[in-house]
């Protein structure tokens, strides 16, 4: 078991470093993390002041707050549907990864995870640093919140990757899937709170965001992290995370299992 | 080390597998392998050969447990390729010609540092394991370069070591030279020769040339409409097909067509007679008496042997089957 759990962690790694292989593409992404954080202090901010100081529970300081982690979280959290194994389903080279005495499902989740925790050092931390900086924002002044909030990070981005993994495997039945993957983005940004924070959301929205894994993988990481909920919320929201994470990996699992024996691995 | 001699490390019966494919808007079926049964036994260097679409990808992913066939049986190192992947996976390894088994963006010794990871490798079993492959297969000189920064001669050698790493008892390669030069070829094909002496692994190879089946192949197998065309020796093959060898001699100065070598066929002549080719069945006669014979004649300042390629002996066995 220990051996096996020495591959995981070198798959992480391998995705980790597969992160560090691109530099420009992190600095473009961070750039684009900064524009669109800029444009939505500035939609945000007019909200808390026309609702006059707050709206929904947030003021400008816990607005900021909510702003720029979610900007930072943007590059390993994906919000996007796409993924390298979803490549390898289309393309075939999925059928390298069949012949390795490995769980595919596992071995794929784990590098993906890596890549994204990558993410966090050249988009995650730069992203809150200009937001301190630039605008300022409230953040929890006692320790349990950032180490809670860091495990819902994790939580969250590892999540993301579970879910998307989902998407990915739709390919072995469908043999175009960027309609599921389109489908993907489009829902998981909103209801995630990328756009507007879910509490400010209409109440059935609300209702019907809390029936996704998305709040899950953005809004409540966020929230545990600024420390804009209390610590037995936060605690219930991680268990939250954590009901997610088992349903999909199941769900994962299962597909993965039906989508081998059908396998019809493209190209020759 | 023929295929009766112990266990057979691959055994099929009667394996088929269709494909529902659309076209248009009908839906046919289109019959990739159609029931094949063969056996490899243990340490036996196969060649298994067809033209583009004869079903022999679709063998491989079934015997390695990524294909589930439609009809009949298969059994790969005693196990049920499907069913028991992963303890399967550990006893073999695979180069598919076209798709890496490398992480792109890293570089070549951290693949097979996972790789080892993987398969679970003593750090001294992969210490000696890796120094092997990397001396025997001169990888030194781009062991920390990014796999994506390599060439393809470079890749390749890479992809077969990789294949190799976990020592396994069967290794099949679906075409491991295409594309290479003439030297690249040579390399990988002198290191899996050697790699055989020194562990008896069994050998399963596609490919499209006919240099990889005579220098690395006991035994061929040839698929025509995955059926099985022909199984035997090489020799064989070719004397079932009567593929001839091509002397090419280039004479020191014009002269008529040499129509009279004993055992050879003249095919034609450039330069007016400057270079002549003669074909001839090496069952019959060698390379040396017809070219004795053409020196009789006139004197010789060059020469080449030119070697059946696959594509031709597949296609006069095809013509032959119809």
């Amino acid at each position: 078991m220990r051996a096996t759990l020495r591959t995981y962690f070198r798959l992480l790694a391998a995705g980790f470093r597969r992160g560090s292989a691109y530099p420009l593409a992190a600095l473009g992404g961070l750039v684009a993390n900064a524009t669109f954080g800029l444009l939505k202090v500035g939609i945000l901010f007019a909200t808390v002041e026309a609702g006059g100081g707050t709206v929904g529970g947030y003021d400008a300081g816990t607005m900021s707050a909510y702003i720029w982690l979610s900007q930072g979280l943007l590059g390993s959290v994906n919000l996007f549907g796409r993924t390298a194994v979803a490549d390898r389903i289309k393309n075939g080279d999925i059928a390298v990864d069949f012949v390795r005495p490995l769980d595919v499902q596992a071995a794929s989740v784990t590098t993906e995870v890596g890549t994204r925790l990558f993410a966090l050092l050249p988009r995650g931390v730069p992203s809150v640093l200009l937001g301190v900086l630039l605008v300022g924002m409230s953040m929890p002044t006692t320790p349990l919140p950032y180490a809670l909030g860091a495990l819902s990070v994790l939580l969250g981005v590892v999540l993301s990757c579970t879910t998307v993994y989902l998407v990915a495997v739709s390919r072995f039945w469908l043999v175009e899937g960027r309609g599921v993957e389109m489908l993907y983005m489009v829902l998981s940004g909103f209801l995630a709170g990328l756009f507007v924070p879910i509490p400010l959301f209409p109440g059935w929205l609300r209702a019907v965001a809390g029936a996704t894994p998305f709040p899950s993988m953005l809004q409540v990481p966020v929230d545990v992290l600024s420390g804009r909920v209390d610590l037995p919320t936060s605690a219930g929201l991680v268990g939250v995370q954590l009901a997610w994470l088992a349903l999909t990996v199941v769900l994962g699992a299962v597909l993965t299992r039906a989508g081998r024996a059908r396998l019809e691995v493209q190209g020759g | 080390m023929q295929g009766d001699v112990g266990e057979p490390v691959i055994e099929t019966e009667g394996l088929g597998r269709e494909f529902r494919v659309r076209d248009g808007l009908r839906r046919r079926t289109v019959v990739a392998v159609d029931g094949l049964s063969v056996r490899v036994g243990a340490g036996e260097a196969v060649g298994y050969i067809g033209a583009n679409g004869a079903g022999k990808s679709t063998t491989i992913k079934m015997l390695v447990g990524i294909l589930v066939p439609t009809r009949g049986s298969v059994r790969t190192c005693g196990l049920r390729p499907v069913q028991d992947r992963r303890r399967l996976v550990r006893r073999v390894g695979v180069v598919f010609g076209q798709r890496s088994q490398l992480w792109w963006d890293l570089p070549v010794r951290e693949s097979f540092a996972i790789l080892a990871s993987i398969h679970g490798l003593s750090p001294d079993r992969e210490r000696s394991r890796t120094d092997e492959l990397v001396e025997r297969l001169e990888m030194g000189a781009y062991w920390t370069t990014p796999v994506r920064q390599l060439s393809l001669g470079q890749r390749m050698r890479a992809e077969v070591a990789a294949a190799l790493l976990h020592s396994p008892d069967l290794v099949i390669l679906d075409e491991p030279t295409i594309g290479l030069d003439v030297l690249s070829k040579q390399r990988l094909r002198e290191f899996l020769v050697t790699e055989r002496r020194a562990h008896g692994t069994t050998l399963l190879l596609t490919t499209h040339d006919m240099g990889d089946v005579e220098r690395l192949c006991e035994r061929v197998l040839l698929v025509d409409h995955g059926r099985l065309a022909y199984e035997g020796t090489l020799a064989g093959l070719s004397r079932t097909v009567g593929v001839e060898r091509v002397l090419v001699v280039d004479l020191a100065e014009p002269g008529p067509d040499l129509v009279t070598v004993p055992g050879a066929r003249h095919l034609g002549s450039e330069g007016g007679g400057l270079r002549q080719r003669f074909a001839f069945d090496a069952e019959v006669t060698t390379a040396a008496k017809v070219l004795a014979a053409v020196s009789e004649q006139v004197e010789v300042v060059d020469l080449s042997v030119e070697e059946p390629d696959v594509e031709d002996v597949v296609r006069r066995v095809y013509a032959a089957r119809r």
